[in-house]
């Protein structure tokens, strides 16, 4: 088989990074390619370079053995490149048929598109509602839209950028046989991930990148998940340990009956919720993204005022209706999603972040000034505690990498000595160094009595350290399932809106 | 109430809306595709004032409606030049083009204020913006170019993503706008009142603005709400003229306060102006490198 595309000597750098240094490898015509690396590892940049998305520096790529230049998505398609994007690139108020439209090349009739999908749906089995608003759908849909929206214009090429991330097991085993028989009628793929069970199922040759380079390009027929994980990282990581046989007693935390009733399409509502947390238990939230994670983490925060039924009670305390600083007084601390722009404003320093999460504390502020002296001295006993790599306290929280950073996020909030800790996906996106700190953070805490909520799309993450997890489908929370003896296919199941 | 005086008044009303559904439906189209042009009070007096000075100059109708035009592509042009490729504040700019649009009118039609002219008939004007309304409301809901209308307004970096030159695109909905809005102020001054005097649109631009958000941009909507506002206006005059005893002020105040309580009433619904408003308006679009 000959070489599709070939990357040569791609270099690419934005202000204080090189995402592609020197970047490169060959792809295989038919073959599913894997591109590994962790976050930050340059990987997403190199793709966007070959769908035209982002301009290199400098470098060629060849495609068919031919110079292209790949200015903008436009050129790429024309040369038979598609793209499945991580966060979909759907317009959420069309229907599908609409976005279907808006993705093809050429100009055609509704009912030309819909015997063309319908063809392309049956062929690979894709269940599409061509009328449907892209907001009715659950991701692993909206997933489907975007790929059969790819396939229209028959492409050679087509890229995903982590598409797993947002399935179920049983979506991701889906998508993979879809991927196959593609690949089997003359498809090149290129697979974008960083967890490496998957690339050994998947693919036939996997590059790995590290720090924007590549690291070697090798065939994963003999390569096992522990070999491949050393070669992508550079070193080993060790396991959080968490002791799980412990008989818990007391009760500190309760959700009874949480319903919430929105007429906005774009939330999730939620559906008589119960949740019973005790003392140093670690209580897991699983499911795929969109299915009301984000509308509990409000609700458990307060910062919307929003309207529900039910009762939040911490410590025998009824707490719907006191604020998010009234809940962070009574040691309920929080760790949302979004590093930058919720947990942290970028363009402060790490100790205006600090005043800025606990001006409920009075030790912080004299009058109404602040009181930079003890704020500076508890900033850096976080940055000692939790190994935050930064020069200083005055750094802008902006500038530290999203490891660091969530570090200091969590480490801010663990000093403040909380008995209650909600975390939102709190090692998405970092790199694995960190996110093994994490964890042990998280494990220890427990064992010191903390009590800890996860909120999490990644299973891996909560099977290490929860005691118990349930999962949230679609704004209903399955019952909880202690993880000593958990049972994966019924976790998957429930992932997919089985429950009990 | 008798026949004729009912058929006086449809008649007022749609001499006197036709500029409202020119500048609306134009500043609909823009903000389809993501862009707040709030300088339609500007482009409005600008088209006015060039359609009058040449007609006076020239004597030639065509000319006039050619020149007015010509008007409005430039001046749209240049506000779409500040916030699409030096990435201004587009309510800022708009504001600055309403401004530099009432000032500028002043200063050309300073010699000709008052000068009379023979006026056009305003007919043909009410027929073609019906027509632009169906046009408009069948291109966005029926062809793919209004199809990629929409999915530049709902989501720029997809539809980038997607290989489609969304600068262009909106360069392109905002000179339609703009030209909308000069054709408009074209009929204020050669049709509906066949002079000019300074700052003559009267606020009608804003007026515009806020039927946009009334018609949760949609076309239809919008003529109805057009008349609707224009009613109201000319209302005023006939309760006036039947003798309600209000003071004068309370009943110029009117179409503005109905525009208040409307926008009011449509903003207390959150949900609904999410659903309905294009999700990147007024949001700066900025291309990756």
């Amino acid at each position: 088989m000959q070489s599709i595309v070939e990357f040569k000597n791609i270099f690419k750098s934005y202000p204080g990074v090189i995402a592609n240094d020197d970047v490169s490898f060959n792809i295989k015509e038919q073959s599913v390619h894997a591109i590994l690396g962790e976050n930050g590892a340059g990987k997403s940049t190199l793709v966007k370079i070959l769908y035209g998305h982002v301009k290199p520096d400098s470098g060629e790529i060849l495609i068919n053995s031919d110079l292209a230049i790949i200015n903008s998505p436009s050129t790429a398609k024309n040369l038979g490149i598609n793209m499945v994007f991580q966060h979909f690139s759907l317009f959420e108020s069309l229907t599908v048929a609409e976005n279907l439209i808006l993705g093809m090349n050429e100009n055609i009739s509704l009912t030309k598109l819909k015997d063309k999908s319908k063809t392309i749906c049956d062929k690979y089995g894709f269940n599409l509602n061509l009328n449907s608003p892209i907001s009715s759908l659950s991701v692993g849909q909206r997933q489907s839209v975007e790929i059969v929206r790819s396939l229209l214009n028959n492409p050679k090429i087509l890229i995903m950028d982590e598409p797993t991330s947002v399935l179920t097991p049983d979506e991701i085993s889906n998508l993979f046989k879809i991927l196959k028989n593609l690949v089997k009628d003359g498809l090149t793929v290129i697979f974008i991930s960083h967890k490496l069970e998957e690339i050994i199922n998947l693919s036939d040759y996997v590059t790995i990148m590290r720090n924007g380079k590549v690291v070697s390009t090798i065939s994963t027929q003999n390569e096992d998940p522990e070999t491949l994980g050393y070669k992508m990282l550079g070193y080993k990581v060790s396991k959080a340990k968490q002791v799980r046989d412990i008989n818990f007693s007391k009760d500190i935390f309760n959700i009874n009956n949480l319903s919430t009733q929105s007429k906005d399409p774009f939330t999730i509502n939620l559906n008589t919720i119960d949740l019973n947390l005790k003392k140093g238990q670690i209580f897991g939230i699983a499911g795929v993204a969109g299915n009301g994670q984000k509308e509990l983490m409000e609700i458990l925060l307060n910062e919307n005022d929003y309207e529900f039924s039910g009762d939040i009670i911490f410590k025998d305390l009824n707490i719907n209706n006191l604020s998010t600083f009234q809940r962070k007084s009574l040691s309920i601390s929080y760790v949302t999603e979004e590093r930058l722009g919720h947990s942290a404003v970028p363009e402060m320093s790490l100790s205006e972040n600090i005043f800025l999460s606990m001006n409920h504390k009075r030790e912080f502020k004299k009058g109404d000034f602040i009181n930079f002296e003890k704020i500076n001295s508890y900033a850096s006993d976080v940055i000692k505690n939790f190994n935050v790599d930064t020069p200083s306290y005055n750094v802008k929280a902006g500038k530290l990498s999203g490891g660091n950073l969530q570090k200091f996020i969590i480490g801010r909030e663990i000093m403040s000595n909380p008995e209650l800790l909600i975390l939102s996906q709190p090692t998405w996106g970092i790199d694995a160094g960190s996110e093994a700190f994490i964890k042990k953070t998280i494990v220890e805490l427990s064992q010191k009595g903390v009590s800890i909520i996860i909120i999490s799309h990644d299973l891996d993450e909560l099977l290490d350290v929860c005691h118990q997890i349930s999962v949230l489908y679609e704004g209903s929370l399955s019952n909880p399932l202690n993880v000593e003896n958990i049972n994966i296919t019924k976790l998957g199941k429930y992932m997919g809106g089985l429950f009990d | 109430m008798n026949i004729e005086l009912i058929i006086g008044i449809l008649n007022i009303v749609l001499i006197s809306t036709t500029p409202l559904v020119f500048a609306g439906i134009g500043e609909l189209v823009t903000e389809k595709s993501g862009v707040l042009n709030l300088g339609l009070e500007g482009l409005m007096l600008v088209g006015a004032v060039t359609g009058f000075i040449t007609l006076v100059l020239t004597g030639n109708y065509f000319y006039s409606l050619f020149f007015s035009i010509i008007s409005g592509v430039i001046l749209s042009g240049i506000f779409a030049f500040l916030v699409l490729n030096l990435m201004t504040n587009q309510i800022a700019t708009g504001l600055a083009l309403t401004i530099f649009g009432i000032g500028l009118s002043a200063m050309l039609g300073k010699k000709f204020a008052g000068t009379p002219i023979d006026g056009l008939n305003p007919y043909y004007f009410i027929v073609i913006s019906f027509l632009l309304v169906f046009l408009v409301g069948y291109f966005l809901s029926k062809t793919k170019s209004g199809l990629i209308v929409r999915a530049v307004g709902e989501n720029h970096n997809s539809a980038y993503a997607l290989g489609y030159n969304v600068i262009k695109i909106r360069y392109l909905t905002i000179i339609f706008g703009g030209v909308m809005s000069s054709l408009a102020g074209y009929y204020i001054s050669i049709c509906y009142a066949p002079m000019w005097q300074e700052g003559m649109t009267a606020g009608r631009g804003w007026i515009a603005l806020a039927l946009v958000v009334f018609a949760t941009w949609k076309p239809w909507r919008l003529l109805v709400g057009a008349y609707i506002f224009g009613g109201v206006a000319i209302m005023q005059m006939n309760l006036q003229a039947i003798g309600v005893k209000l003071p004068g002020q309370f009943f110029n105040m009117m179409p503005y306060i109905a525009t208040l309580i409307v926008l009011v009433f449509i903003s207390s619904n959150k949900v609904r102006l999410k659903l309905s408003a294009p999700s990147c308006l007024n949001i700066p679009y900025e291309k990756n490198s």
